[in-house]
């Protein structure tokens, strides 16, 4: 397991682990220890919605890493997100027992309303959380498995790829909408009561699933960063840049493109299975196409390829958007997509690129051409 | 099932009897052995009753004008393409044409071809890492680990291509010659047994065309080397023996002098390119 134990040696990820797990304990403290009337004291709405970021963070991370490693630029990761989340939130739906509306110990309310007398097949196993935890990560990972496999086997890359992903989540969004499929609709699943037998509604609660994000996004990020600083990381960004050379080393393309893509999707399910539980609702605007877009955005604002600037790219569009939102709602759209533009023209390697260039250290990357020695006698020749 | 199928076969030797990866055997002389090999692509005769022998560490330059066949030749050794007729044997163990691409590349034949590719957002060392042969399913790939014969392995490929000073470089940052080098490097760590190099030289400045000289003839030796040149200089400061391709089959073979002096060789080539240059 040296591989997984490699990414604690690296100062950059040792830098990013410590600032993330920084942030986490000055955010707690602040909402514990602080009164509510304090001028520094965060409140467990902000709590609430700095875990919602968080969450976002590991999807934006999951993207990088098919996209900025892999070359795969995915348009359809919303669709693993939201059955991350559907799968969490149907876990949620079974924890409301005889709570809801219509007081049945076994029917969610909506199958009540549609006259369903029992429990359709997929929604057994739910009302345990191992089950329903297995599944976050299963359905999202089978999806992408048998997805992926069909696709990259006919070697089914760039520009189409990306098409696909679209029709992907926009068919899986059209078949969510419906109310036969036993999802709830358009109105999809909501009105949670309690996770693990904690309440949802509590400060406590909340709190604990803010730090729960922070934590499955620092996993997740040491789990990115074996895998790119691994040799199979190092496959991956020569099938990026030459797929037919990497082929004619004897590497099987494909096979490394399937695995990452399955990883990347369990990464997508877990994200959206922290973030359903903050935002109280998973209902199928999730796997709009649009969302999905939006991911890819965060990760270009952010920085391609550094993983770090995903989650920056993520946390300040996010951040971003609440604040807009609240203030000019109608110009979110126009602000986002100025943005997009101003930085693929000013900054192509997004804030990532920034933050190198502003800390640049003299490391072997940046070696000019000029050093080597062969240079040096075409310069005396 | 299979294997009993087999045992019943008593007129033959058991593929599984023969060790899997058996050695090129190379006790009989030559390495590579094409006798009347014929391709034809819809009628038309790419390579004619063509008969070569390349001997165990030598260094062959193969010249002709556009058209000769040069490279539907190396197709055939590679296995690219099958000829219609002909016996094509490495060492005198392993029969070509019944081996596909990738069989004959674990064999130990390297080809480069003209333009270079190599991964430049990786770095040179990372480069010949790659190449290195190893075990390359996903996960044992996942797992990988440098030891010390592998990490010598590349020095030693580095210290060959003369690229010890650049390894930590971005192979896209490199010149294009020290690409050309690179890729090379990337065939050696494969050990081949024969290295099949087209047009290494195309485009190099004359520095960098010295320096792949003494790179070539420096492999000859340790493994065989079959280079396809169009260069004349380039040809005659490395070539201890030269073959010419014409139409299909070999139209002269020997020393650069030998074949320069030839009248034939003059006709179809060397006259034309000599008043060229």
């Amino acid at each position: 397991m040296h591989w997984l134990g490699q990414p604690f040696q690296e100062r950059p990820t040792q830098l990013f682990i410590g600032i993330l797990i920084a942030a986490l304990a000055v955010v707690t403290v602040l909402n514990l220890a602080l009164p509510a009337g304090h001028p520094l004291h965060v409140s467990t709405y902000t709590v609430t919605l700095l875990g919602k970021y968080l969450s976002y963070a590991l999807l934006a991370v999951a993207v990088d890493l098919v996209w900025g490693y892999l070359g795969i630029l995915s348009l359809g990761h919303g669709a693993f997100f939201a059955l991350g989340g559907y799968a969490m939130g149907m876990y949620l739906m079974r924890q409301i027992g005889d709570r809801g509306v219509y007081g049945d110990p076994v029917l969610p309310d909506f199958m009540v309303f549609l006259n369903w007398d029992s429990l359709p097949w997929y929604w057994q196993g739910f009302d345990m959380a191992w089950f329903a935890f297995l599944m976050v990560l299963l359905a999202p990972g089978a999806l992408a498995l048998v997805f992926g496999f069909l696709a990259f086997r006919s070697r089914v890359t760039g520009v189409y790829l990306s098409i696909i992903t679209q029709a992907l989540t926009f068919a899986l969004m059209l078949a969510f909408f419906r109310n036969e499929m036993g999802f709830g609709g358009n109105n999809g699943l909501t009105d949670f009561k309690e996770l693990l037998g904690f309440d949802l509604r509590s400060d406590a609660t909340r709190l604990g699933l803010f730090i729960a994000s922070g934590v499955a996004l620092a996993l997740g990020y040491v789990l990115c960063r074996a895998i790119v600083g691994s040799k199979l990381g190092r496959v991956c960004v020569a099938s990026r840049d030459a797929e037919a050379r990497t082929r004619f080393l004897g590497y099987r393309v494909e096979r490394v493109q399937l695995f990452v893509f399955v990883v990347s999707a369990m990464l997508a399910g877990v994200a959206g299975a922290l973030y359903v539980p903050q935002v109280g609702i998973i209902n199928p605007s999730e796997f709009s196409p649009l969302f999905s877009i939006e991911i890819v955005v965060w990760v270009a604002l952010g920085g391609r390829a550094t993983l770090y600037g995903a989650v920056i790219g993520a946390i300040l569009v996010n951040y971003a958007k609440t604040v807009f939102t609240g203030v000019m709602p109608d110009a979110w759209l126009f602000a986002l997509g100025g943005l997009f533009v101003l930085v693929t023209v000013l900054l192509p390697k997004g804030i990532a690129g920034l933050l190198a260039w502003r800390f640049k250290r003299p490391d072997f990357h940046d070696r000019h051409p000029g050093d080597g020695n062969l240079s040096r006698e075409e310069a005396t020749a | 099932m299979n294997i009993l199928k087999e045992l019943a076969n008593r007129d033959r030797v058991f593929d599984f009897l023969a060790p899997a990866d058996s050695p090129v055997d190379v006790r009989h002389g030559p390495i590579l052995y094409m006798e009347d090999v014929t391709v034809s692509f819809d009628g038309f005769k790419a390579i004619d009753n063509l008969n070569l022998t390349i001997d165990d560490g030598e260094l062959r330059c193969i010249i002709g004008p556009n058209g000769a066949g040069k490279t539907t030749m190396m197709d055939i050794i590679t296995g690219k393409t099958r000829p219609d007729t002909g016996k094509v044997w490495f060492g005198s163990r392993h029969d070509l044409l019944t081996m596909n691409e990738p069989e004959i590349a674990r064999l130990g034949i390297g080809r480069k071809f003209q333009k270079p590719t190599v991964f430049e957002a990786l770095t040179v060392f990372e480069n010949l890492e790659l190449a290195m042969s190893a075990d390359k399913r996903v996960l044992p790939t996942l797992t990988a680990r440098m030891n010390g014969a592998m990490r010598d392995r590349i020095d030693e490929v580095l210290e060959m291509t003369g690229l010890v000073a650049q390894r930590r470089q971005l192979a896209g940052i490199l010149s294009h010659g020290q690409k050309q080098w690179l890729e090379i490097g990337m065939l050696l760590m494969q050990r081949p047994r024969l290295l099949l190099v087209d047009e290494p030289v195309a485009g190099m400045t004359e520095q960098e065309m010295e320096r792949t000289a003494e790179l070539l003839t420096g492999l000859a030796g340790k493994q065989s080397v079959v280079v396809v040149e169009h260069d004349m200089g380039f040809v005659r400061s490395i070539a201890r023996k030269v073959t010419v391709l014409h139409q299909g089959s070999v139209l002269a073979e020997g020393s650069m002098d030998q074949v320069q002096g030839d009248p034939r060789v003059i006709e179809v080539y060397l006259g034309e390119s000599e008043e060229a240059v």
